[in-house]
């Protein structure tokens, strides 16, 4: 079997290079066509209709003004009469019409009737909730109500995270044409090229091979993007009604924002107990969250720190008239994270105790004591925590108080499954092809310099192919899966086509097969130069053949060799500044210190982790799904009230990678996510750490800052 | 409610002539259509200059060229210069003037093309990305110093970063590293790439200055 493991760390060449992306100058010039962007003969626009209210029934709906209506092509009815509507935002009623204008006022034309029923939509009040919760079952380990007496110290607090939205800039939604042939051409904005084919079959009942799927770029996606959803299949109807046109239907901001995509809320009651000397003894808590109309949203308490001896957790999944969660950059983590390091850092404020310093002595409650340990020391290096760090509240005069906190991260990221095609063609010219999906994190970038390494290249030699299920399958770009799969697959693809290359150029060479090497542009002896063939020469040799291979990362076996493992640890310190008389928290610095293995290329890898933390600046200071008690709707589905972070709201952020020849070893492991979960807790702590008291309710908005000053419950 | 859709503010609007900036309004505030007046309606009250209700041909100056396009008073530039011109690099992503996504340039100065009328940048010269990000096969520099360092992910937010930068060194060419966090707090990127912009405006600055730009 051909040796596939990764080539030494010290004797790459690509791999590990700090590298532009090969796709930067398209995206950059806006060249780059995403499939929002796409304009097609004879295409039509597509509006979607949806419901204002967040729990009813359609008594009756009329859509012959709309049909008539001039411009029209096809008009459906997605919840005829009858329908029990469970949200805000559900899906009604769609038009297809010459003109988005033209579609967008047929819409209004469509007349429904309502029998509007009772509805929630707010879940921060358990008691409240009560019809809708589902307990899921008490945890128990050790005996807690004894370790809870014989505690030093023990501490009672609440704590609430809301519920946020992917708001992935680029919206959902497609271009899809279904032709009197029965083919579809399909154009969605996706996470997942390969296997949103075989859904959207499903959905249409036809065969998966009459559907290709195409996309060159995705706007976003954060775990929302995954499937063909039900404006995709409507588009589809609206296109074989109307001869199969073209039907262009991407949701407006409001949609997107109410329906495209949440992730649950979290709240706790907890109540912990630790020994004097901060070592945390047992932990009793009461969660509960909500993920929409289908509850769900469990997140992993305690976090990191799971080995306390003594534990009690129950947790409730509440069920609201909202749109379902998805998939949420680190799904349930973050919640997690920011319910276990909130409470931590305030028992150990309790203990006057310096949070540093009760996060390394209880290391060993957690899964890899030597690595958080290390971060943790790593982090406070960064941030200056020695220096800068201070008893809860002694900040000092004045109304700015700054403040340092910390949050812990823990994730997998092993490969996913995935299947490569290297084609090396007689005049030198090289393809790589999956069809998989590159979402910004430099997926194109990195399976090029895998390549160029693997056949002595440079990354502008090969061409990447991505995007188009005429490409072998790969798996969805979730859970930080994408980089060890397709890396691991595009290894094997390429030493498999090496090796053809090679058994063809042997006998030019003089020596066999296995005695040759590729590298430097050459095909040469092992360890001899002087007996070589430049590249395009000994492709020449393959005539009028190519060489054309398949790899494929087999998760279960790409660790056995060398390709690609999981399971990370990360540490975040953020360092605020907070106005107290405003309540406006500004932040100084954010540190991620980050587990990784083998880093393919150090840039595009930094970039996820400043876009990590950065979403988590926004998730822990501003962003916030609020909803109307009394409409059901969602207050701010819109980008001015629905707040993101700006380029002055974020600090510096300092990245520190753990890149040596130990964790090379781990072979590649994924990276989106484990950076996007510590930041809301270390900012959160941080806050309380500068005012002298807990702001309980993420965000830690001006009012919710103000609130907490006051001892006002918000 | 807006003034737009209150039935009762539409019935008071009988009286006077529509305005293309109320309609504007309207859309912006509710993010959804504003009904149109029946022709004969409109008709009766268009003053002199006033194009519309229906749709209307005019002719846009873009990127330098003449181009022509049959819009509705109410289009927007930004729906004008992507679903009918097929120039797409300006990006709809919040359609109310938030994130700066669509980022043009209208007699050179950055503007958001979701809150102007087609109808109204008549006259005008629009510059959008593809007009100046690559000349004779060379990246603007502002472009090539996005790609150096690294200041994009998904991508969807960048056309808009760069029109923005250009548009902030133009009137700044030697910025401060807050003046450029001042100056492009218009734009918004949900991959969270602000570290990579930071550092690329104060690159492309300088490049600028040494002549490489192209
Ligand atoms: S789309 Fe115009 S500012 Fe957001
Ligand atoms: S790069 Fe994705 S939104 Fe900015």
């Amino acid at each position: 079997m051909p040796n596939y493991s990764w080539p030494p760390m010290a004797s790459r060449k690509v791999i590990g290079q700090r590298l532009s992306r090969t796709d930067g100058i398209e995206k950059a010039s806006g060249r780059a066509k995403y499939n929002s962007d796409l304009n097609k003969p004879g295409m039509l626009h597509a509006v979607l209709l949806t419901s204002p209210f967040a729990h009813a029934k359609v008594k009756s709906i009329d859509t012959s003004a709309a049909e008539k209506h001039a411009g029209v092509a096809a008009v459906r009815v997605i919840a005829p009469a009858g329908t029990e509507i469970q949200w805000a935002g559900w899906e009604i009623a769609v038009v297809a019409a010459s003109t988005e204008l033209a579609a967008r006022d047929a819409v209004q034309k469509i007349k429904i009737e309502y029998d509007i029923m009772p509805h929630v939509v707010v879940e921060n009040d358990l008691k409240k909730v009560r019809t809708r919760a589902k307990p899921a079952g008490e945890q128990l380990e050790g005996d807690p109500d004894q370790a809870m007496k014989e505690a030093d110290v023990t501490l009672e607090a609440s704590y609430g995270i809301p519920t946020l939205t992917h708001c992935c800039l680029e919206p959902h939604g497609q271009v899809i044409g279904w032709g009197a042939d029965g083919k579809v051409e399909f154009n969605p904005s996706t996470q997942s090229v390969t296997s949103i084919r075989g859904d959207l079959a499903r959905l249409l009942s036809i065969p998966t091979t009459d559907i290709h799927v195409h996309q060159d770029h995705v706007g976003g996606g954060f775990g929302s993007k995954f499937q063909p959803d039900r404006w995709g299949v409507e588009a589809a109807q609206l296109s074989k009604a109307a001869g199969g046109k073209p039907v262009k239907l991407f949701l407006d901001r409001p949609t997107e924002l109410m329906i495209a995509g949440c992730r649950p809320s979290g709240f706790l009651n907890v109540k912990l107990g630790a020994k004097k000397d901060g070592t945390l003894t047992v932990w009793q808590s009461e969660s509960w969250a909500s993920g929409g109309i289908g509850g769900g949203g469990s997140p992993p308490i305690p976090y990191v720190f799971t080995k306390v001896p003594n534990r009690r957790q129950n947790h409730t999944a509440v069920s609201l008239n909202t749109a379902p969660i998805r998939a949420w950059r680190a799904p349930n983590h973050q919640q997690a994270s920011y319910l276990t390091c909130a409470p931590l850092e305030d028992l150990a404020a309790k203990l006057k105790m310096d949070p540093l310093d009760m996060f390394i002595k209880n290391a060993n409650l957690t899964q890899r004591e030597d690595t958080y340990v290390r971060q943790l020391k790593k982090a406070a290096e960064l941030s200056d925590w020695k220096k800068l760090w201070h008893p809860r509240g002694d900040a000092g005069k004045g109304p700015i108080k700054r403040g340092l906190g910390i949050g812990v991260n823990t994730w997998g990221g092993a490969g996913h499954d995935s299947t490569a095609r290297t084609t090396i063609h007689p005049d030198g010219t090289v393809e790589v092809e999956l069809g998989s999906q590159d979402l910004g994190t430099g997926t194109r970038t990195i399976i090029a310099q895998v390549a160029a390494e693997t056949l002595g290249l440079r990354v502008p030699d090969i061409r990447v192919k991505l995007g188009d299920t005429n490409y072998p399958p790969s798996g969805t770009s979730g859970g930080s899966t994408t980089v060890g799969g397709v890396t691991s697959s595009t290894r094997k693809a390429t030493v498999n086509a090496l090796d053809k290359l090679l058994a063809e150029v042997a006998g030019g060479l003089g020596a066999p097969a296995d005695q040759l090497e590729a590298v430097d542009g050459k095909i040469q002896v092992k360890g001899n130069a002087t007996k070589s063939l430049t590249w395009k020469a000994a492709c020449q040799k393959l005539g009028v053949k190519t060489v054309s291979e398949t790899g494929s990362n087999v998760p279960r076996e790409a660790a056995k060799e060398g390709l690609n493992t999981g399971g990370v640890g990360g540490v975040q310190i953020a360092d605020v500044s907070v106005d107290v008389e405003t309540g406006v928290v500004k932040m100084n610095k954010l540190v991620a210190v980050q587990d990784i293995g083998l880093v393919v290329n150090p840039k595009t890898a930094e970039s996820q982790v400043f876009g990590a933390c950065i979403m988590s600046i926004c998730g822990a200071l501003m962003e916030e799904r609020i909803m109307d008690e009394l409409t059901g709707r969602m207050l701010n589905a819109d980008m001015e009230f629905y707040k993101l972070a700006g380029i002055k709201d974020i600090g510096e952020i300092v990245v520190h990678f753990e890149i040596d020849e130990l964790n090379d070893k781990r072979g590649v492991i994924g990276l989106g996510e484990p950076p996007a979960i510590g930041g809301i807790a270390a900012i959160s702590n941080a806050v309380a750490n500068a005012i002298g008291t807990r702001v309980p309710t993420v965000p830690m908005s001006p009012m919710n800052v103000l609130d907490a000053l006051s001892g006002r419950k918000s | 409610m807006s003034e737009i859709l209150d039935p009762e503010n539409r019935e008071k609007r009988k009286g006077r002539g529509f305005s293309r900036r109320g309609f504007m309004q309207g859309i912006g505030v509710t993010g959804a259509v504003a009904p149109a007046l029946l022709p004969e309606q409109a008709q009766a009250q268009t003053p002199p200059g006033v194009m519309g209700p229906g749709a209307v041909a005019i002719t846009l100056n873009i990127n330098g060229k003449p181009m022509k396009a049959t819009v509705e008073p109410r289009e927007t530039l930004l729906d004008t210069l992507r679903n009918q011109l097929d120039i797409t690099g300006a990006k709809r992503v919040c359609d109310r003037g938030t994130c700066g996504a669509c980022s043009v340039l209208v007699n050179g100065k950055v503007s958001y093309a979701c809150s102007i009328l087609a109808i109204d940048a008549q006259g005008k010269q629009i510059t959008t990305i593809e007009g100046f990000a690559m000349s004779g096969g060379k990246p603007h520099a502002v472009v090539q110093a996005f790609v150096n360092n690294d200041a994009q992910q998904c991508g969807y937010c960048t056309p808009g970063f760069v029109v923005a930068s250009k548009a902030f060194l133009d009137h700044t060419p030697n910025p401060t590293y807050e003046q450029v966090k001042d100056g492009l707090g218009g734009n918004l990127c949900r991959c969270g790439t602000y570290v990579g912009v930071r550092k690329a405006v104060l690159e492309a600055a300088k490049m600028m200055k040494g002549g490489s730009n192209a």
